[in-house]
């Protein structure tokens, strides 16, 4: 038996990993506590929280069925024709868009840039904004709430797609280029069979995340359920409102079986 | 179908460097007249495969010609570069198939620098191509695997659709780059065998790069051995001596 001088002890962190953790932590917690004390809550408005959600559960029942099929139902249609049409929308932009990002496939850094910045900047504006923006366009009404719905969603398909794209098996790509085939043809042949499954999961993904937000977008005027929403809760109809939220939720539960449903099927 | 034309590709003082001042290839001489396998064997590293993917540009040497076609390879660029490449297939070590396509459509694949990106788009192959496509399938042994996806097959069923795909273009010239490396020692024999009967079918020559020397004696008609970059031997499979082996491997305790 040798007993060698080395140190065996095993330490995870060494001292400087430990300072730098805890500093970490430390950064953390006041963050929290600033940040608790600049919002300024009002405590009094909090005490009565409980009383007034009785209150207003008691002015919404019981629901305002007669209102479903006057009003709501082709509120409700409408509010689907925005997600979908909007994602298709998004799609003529996104495509060529993340083509231009994915660095297999541009393999220029000015256009991946350029393109990266519309990637970027789509998708850093809330689609409300976005809603307010083509209002000022376009009027109040449907095509505000489509092109919002669309240009939003360019950035998060368009980023996602780029990313499937840069992640394909170059092998595939090296083989096809070795046969003669034009660039075309390689995109049809090698790229798209290699991120169809993703393309499709994305663009569903997005098209779920589109009903969502779409039957919110009527609140500034876009179109939609939200019009619905927003009129009804400015004439004081409580059991509309819960009526309109019971709709929504229903849509959105829908959707999301649908989306889940055709994924199963394409994968 | 495969013709030879005299003179098939002959390689001048071919160099090539990945990163400057650190060369890959320095200075390979190669000239290929006759059909049948030359195999080009070699340690990790030597440069084998990128001296297969400068023949067909995948890789752009620094210097030197490649005289293919009545072309230097080295000087084409887009348009007539693709145009050349049809006449050179491709056999790769991990195959590199579509592998969400079926193996019909990896087969007529081989056949898209023939047709426009639209009629690739809608499928739109040509009768011939069709009938040529099943034709390889059944000399490969793959006719029941046809309408399957390519991500279902074994590692030497791959390589037989890898094989039909590069035959498919109707190539003057066949390159593979470690065809057998990632296959068992069986299913290597089989890959060889199918690439000794393309050759002898299309009467075309099958420059492939091997790192068994034995599989390589028993199917080349030539011998080509690259050390540090350059051609050390040249020759018949039965001309190479222990001496050469050793200055391409580097050592003799391999060899036992």
């Amino acid at each position: 038996m040798t007993t060698s001088s080395i140190d065996l002890e095993w330490k995870r962190f060494t001292l400087k990993e430990r300072l730098s953790r805890f500093s970490v932590y430390l950064i953390i917690v006041m963050s929290l506590l600033w940040s608790w004390q600049s919002v300024e809550v009002i405590y009094e408005f909090l005490y009565d929280a409980p009383e007034q959600l009785v209150d207003m559960f008691e002015r919404m029942t019981p629901l305002d069925y007669a209102s479903y099929p006057t009003t709501i139902h082709d509120a409700l249609i409408e509010t689907l024709h925005i997600a979908t049409l909007g994602t298709l929308i998004t799609l003529i932009f996104a495509v060529p868009l993340a083509l231009l990002n994915a660095p297999n496939i541009t393999p220029n850094k000015a256009l991946n840039w350029i393109a990266q910045f519309f990637l970027v900047s789509t998708r850093s504006i809330n689609s409300l904004v976005w809603a307010l923006l083509f209002i000022a366009l376009f009027g109040p009404g449907v095509i505000a709430g489509i092109m919002a719905i669309a240009i939003r969603s360019i950035g998060f398909v368009g980023k996602l797609l780029s990313e499937a794209l840069a992640e394909v098996n170059m092998g595939t790509i090296e083989a096809l280029k070795a046969t003669g085939a034009p660039w075309g043809s390689i995109l049809v042949k090698g790229y798209w069979p290699q991120v169809m499954p993703a393309f499709y999961s994305i663009v569903l993904f997005r098209w779920d995340i589109n009903v969502r937000e779409s039957a919110v977008l009527g609140l500034v005027g876009a179109g939609g359920i939200g019009v619905v929403l927003n009129d009804a809760q400015n004439l004081f109809q409580w059991p509309k409102v819960a009526m309109v939220l019971v709709s929504i939720f229903a849509v959105v539960i829908v959707a999301e079986i649908v989306a889940i449903q055709i994924r199963k099927r394409l994968i | 179908m495969g013709s030879t034309s005299s003179n098939a590709i002959k390689i001048n003082n071919l160099h090539h460097e990945y990163v400057a001042g650190k060369p890959v290839l320095k200075g390979i001489n190669i000239d290929i007249n006759e059909s049948g396998i030359v195999a080009i064997i070699g340690p990790s590293g030597t440069g084998k495969s990128t001296l297969l993917k400068c023949i067909n540009r995948l890789n752009d040497p620094s210097d030197g010609e490649i005289l293919f076609d009545g072309e230097d390879l080295t000087k084409l660029k887009g348009q007539a570069l693709r145009k050349i490449r049809r006449h050179i297939g491709m056999v790769f070590q991990e195959y590199n198939l579509v592998e969400r396509l079926t193996v019909l459509e990896n087969v007529l694949s081989g056949r898209l620098g023939y047709m426009s990106s639209w009629d690739a788009w809608r499928r739109n192959y040509k009768q011939e191509d069709l009938k040529q496509a099943f034709e390889l399938l059944d000399l490969v042994g793959l006719t029941e695997f046809a309408n399957q996806r390519a991500d279902g097959l074994s590692g030497g069923q791959r390589q037989r659709v890898g094989i039909a795909r590069a035959v498919m273009q109707g190539p003057y010239l066949l390159l593979a780059d470690e065809p057998t490396s990632s296959l068992d020692p069986k299913t290597a024999v089989e890959i060889m065998e199918l690439m000794e009967t393309f050759a002898q079918r299309n009467d075309i020559p099958v420059l492939l790069n091997i790192h068994d020397v034995n599989l390589a004696k028993r199917y080349a008609k030539r011998i080509i051995g690259m050390a540090n970059g350059k051609v050390h031997y040249d020759g018949p499979p039965e001309d190479i001596s222990e001496a050469d082996l050793k200055v391409i491997y580097g050592g003799e305790s391999w060899m036992e």
